[in-house]
C-alpha cells in the first residue's frame, strides 16, 4: 500500500518549482500542516503566506497577489474553501480571471468522524457551476503528481481536491498515461462504462476485475478532469456500452454523474446509473467504512453492474 | 481640467448623463464619492492608459462597485474609453459598460459588485510589492454600510499583520445606505477606534468632499511607516444638488425631467463658483 497522499505530493511538486519560479507563492489558513505544506513554508518562507483562519480572505488575498503578477496556490480544507470563500472563487478567482490554484485539501468524506461540517460533499457542483472555473480531481499521488507540474505552466484559475490520506496506486511508477483536460481510459470493454473520479477510480477498476472474472467486461475511465469535462471520451465509452455507472465520492446532484447523464442523455442515450453519497449527513466513520457502508467499493460497483446489465 | 475642485463638478454632470440614458445607477454614493475618485485618480495614483502594463504603478480596486457610474466618468476623463460610449452604452443590451466594475474594460483590474472583496484583494496586491521590494501603492475605495461586511476586517487583519504600509483604503463615509441611516442599520460611528484596534493608522476627513483636505490626507498616508492608512472621509451622499444630498431614497434613483433640470443648473453653478474660486 502507498504511504505517500496526493497532499504530500502536491507540496514536493511545489517546493521544487518554487526553487526555480519566485512567482510561487503558496498560502495557507492556518492549514500548512493540514495540506502538507510545512516543508514549503521551511524551504521557501518569502514564498509562503499566512493568513489564519480567514478562508475569504485566503482567497482575496490569492486573487490581489496574482494580479500583481504572482502564481498563488492557495490550500484550505476543501470543504471550508468551496462553501465558505465560495464568493471570493466565484468573484475575485474565476469572474475577474486571476491565475489562482485552489487547493481543496482532506475533500469529501476525508474527515470521517468528524461530520459534515468538515466533509466537502458539494464541492464539485459548486465549482464547476462558476463560468471560467476548472475543477480536478485527481485519482492517486502519481497523476496528481503530472496534473500539478501541467497546471504550473498555465495562468487560468482551477480548484482541484485531494483527500486527506494515502490512497492505493491506479497507476504504475514512470507509466502514467496523462495529457491535460483528457480523461484516461483504464480499460476497455463492451458491456458496461464505469465513469470514476479522485478515490472512486480505484474501486472502479477493481469492479472491473471482479466484473471480469464473471465475462463482463467494462471499459474504466478516470475522469479526473471534471471541468473541462471529456466529453469525448464519455461519448465513446457510452456508445460502446450497453449502460453507463458514475461513481464520486460527492452528493448525488450536480457531481460527475449529473455531468456525465447529461452528456449521455444528449448525445448517445443509455441507461446511467449515479453512484453517490446520500443526500444527508454521511454515517460516522473512516473513509473505508463510508464507502463500505454506502456500497462505494469494488464489490459494490460490480453488484451494481451486473444488476444493471440484467435488467 | 486643473482645478479638481471643478472638475469633480464636472464629472458629476457626466455620471448624471450615464445614469439618465442608461435608466439606471446608483447616484447617491456617485455623487458622494466623486472626490475621492477625482483625487485619487488626478492627483495621488500614476495610472493611466499608457502605464497599464507597468508593474510598479499604483493599483486601485472600487471596493464599492456600485458606484460605477462615477468611475466610469473618471477612467473616461483619464481616457480609458470615450465618455460618449459609456453614455450611449451603459446598461444597454449586450453592453460591456456594465452597473458595477468589469475588468475586461480598460482600467479596471478587478470586478467587484459584492461587498467587502476590495480591502482583501488590495491586501494581496500591497502584499506582492513587499514581496517583490516595488514602490507602488494600493488603494482601495468602500462604502460606510459594506463595513458590516465580516470580510473587510478579515483584510483589515492581515493587512496590519503585514505592515502594509503601502495600502491605502478610504471609506465614502455618507452615513447612508439603501435601508436608511447608517447608525440605524447597523451602527459603525466608533469606526475609528475598530480600524486603530485593528492596528491601523487613522485620518478623519472632516469634509470628504473637499480635494484639499483629502489630498492632506493621502499625504499624510504616505508618511506612515509599518502599518496601513484609512481615510473615514466624511461625505454627503447625493452631493452636488439638495434635490438629491442626504436623501436615502436616491441610493438609486433616476432623475425625472424636473429633477434633471434642476441637478444640472445646481452642478453648473457649483462648478462655476469652484472656477472662480
Amino acid at each position: 500500500m502507498n504511504k505517500i497522499a496526493n497532499r504530500q505530493v502536491i507540496c514536493d511538486v511545489l517546493v521544487e518549482a518554487a526553487k526555480e519560479d519566485k512567482e510561487i507563492v503558496a498560502l495557507c489558513s492556518d492549514s500548512r500542516g493540514s495540506a502538507s505544506l510545512t516543508k514549503f513554508a521551511e524551504t521557501h518562507p518569502k514564498q509562503f503566506v499566512e493568513v489564519g483562519i480567514a478562508e475569504q480572505n485566503l482567497v482575496s488575498i490569492s486573487a490581489g497577489l496574482a494580479k500583481c503578477g504572482k502564481k498563488p496556490y492557495a490550500a484550505s480544507p476543501a470543504s471550508f474553501l468551496s462553501t465558505r470563500s465560495y464568493e471570493q472563487c466565484k468573484v475575485d478567482v474565476a469572474y475577474s480571471n486571476t491565475n489562482v490554484k485552489l487547493i481543496g485539501i482532506s475533500g469529501g468524506v476525508s474527515y470521517g468522524a468528524l461530520g459534515m461540517s468538515h466533509h466537502s460533499a458539494q464541492d464539485i457542483a459548486a465549482m464547476c457551476s462558476i463560468p471560467n472555473m476548472r475543477v480536478y480531481i485527481p485519482s492517486d499521488r502519481l497523476q496528481t503528481e503530472h496534473l500539478f507540474k501541467s497546471l504550473l505552466k498555465d495562468e487560468k484559475p482551477a480548484y482541484i481536491r485531494v483527500g486527506r490520506n494515502p490512497v492505493e496506486d491506479v497507476y504504475e511508477e514512470g507509466n502514467v498515461p496523462f495529457e491535460m483536460d483528457k480523461a484516461t481510459v483504464l480499460s476497455e470493454g463492451a458491456d458496461i462504462a464505469i465513469i470514476a473520479c479522485g478515490e472512486m477510480v480505484k474501486p472502479a477498476a477493481d469492479a472491473a476485475k471482479i466484473l471480469e472474472t464473471k465475462g463482463i467486461h467494462a471499459t474504466v475511465i478516470d475522469m479526473y478532469c471534471i471541468k473541462p469535462l471529456d466529453k469525448e471520451t464519455i461519448v465513446k465509452a457510452a456508445s460502446g456500452a450497453k449502460a453507463v455507472i458514475t461513481v464520486e465520492e460527492h452528493a448525488p446532484f450536480g457531481g460527475l454523474g449529473s455531468m456525465v447523464s447529461q452528456v449521455v442523455g444528449s448525445q448517445c442515450p443509455r441507461k446511467v446509473v449515479n453512484m453517490a453519497l446520500p443526500d444527508a449527513p454521511v454515517i460516522t466513520g473512516t473513509s473505508k467504512e463510508v464507502f463500505d457502508h454506502y456500497g462505494l467499493t469494488g464489490e459494490g460497483i460490480a453488484k451494481k453492474a451486473e444488476e444493471l446489465l440484467r435488467i | 481640467m486643473s482645478n479638481l475642485k471643478a472638475l469633480a463638478y464636472e464629472l458629476r454632470e457626466n455620471t448624471i448623463d450615464i445614469i439618465v440614458e442608461g435608466k439606471a445607477g446608483h447616484i447617491g454614493g456617485d455623487m458622494s464619492v466623486m472626490e475621492i475618485l477625482t483625487e485619487l485618480y488626478f492627483e495621488q495614483m500614476n495610472i493611466s492608459p499608457e502605464n497599464m502594463d507597468d508593474p510598479d504603478r499604483d493599483k486601485f480596486v472600487m471596493s464599492k462597485g456600485h458606484s460605477m457610474e462615477a468611475y466610469y466618468a473618471v477612467l473616461a476623463e483619464k481616457g480609458f474609453f470615450p465618455i460618449q460610449e459609456v453614455i450611449g452604452q451603459f446598461s444597454k443590451f449586450g453592453s460591456q459598460y456594465i452597473g458595477h466594475p468589469n475588468n475586461k474594460l480598460p482600467g479596471i483590474e478587478m470586478n467587484s459588485g459584492s461587498l467587502g472583496h476590495g480591502l482583501p484583494v488590495c491586501v494581496g496586491m500591497a502584499l506582492a510589492a513587499k514581496m517583490n521590494g516595488q514602490e507602488y501603492r494600493t488603494y482601495t475605495v468602500m462604502g460606510d454600510g459594506e463595513l458590516a461586511e465580516g470580510s473587510v476586517w478579515e483584510g483589515a487583519m492581515a493587512a496590519s499583520h503585514y505592515k502594509l504600509d503601502n495600502l491605502c483604503a478610504v471609506v465614502d463615509r455618507n452615513r447612508l445606505q439603501i435601508s436608511g441611516n447608517t447608525e440605524d442599520v447597523m451602527a459603525h460611528d466608533d469606526l475609528h477606534e475598530r480600524f486603530r484596534a485593528f492596528g491601523w493608522h487613522v485620518i478623519d476627513v472632516t469634509d470628504g468632499n473637499n480635494i484639499s483636505q483629502l489630498k492632506d490626507a493621502f499625504e499624510e498616508a504616505k508618511t506612515v511607516k509599518g502599518k496601513p492608512t484609512v481615510l473615514i472621509a466624511n461625505t454627503v451622499k447625493g452631493k452636488g444638488s439638495p434635490v438629491m444630498e442626504n436623501k436615502a431614497p436616491w441610493h438609486h434613483k433616476v432623475p425625472n425631467a424636473e429633477e434633471l433640470a434642476q441637478i444640472k443648473k445646481d452642478l453648473r453653478e457649483r462648478k462655476e463658483a469652484l472656477l472662480h474660486e
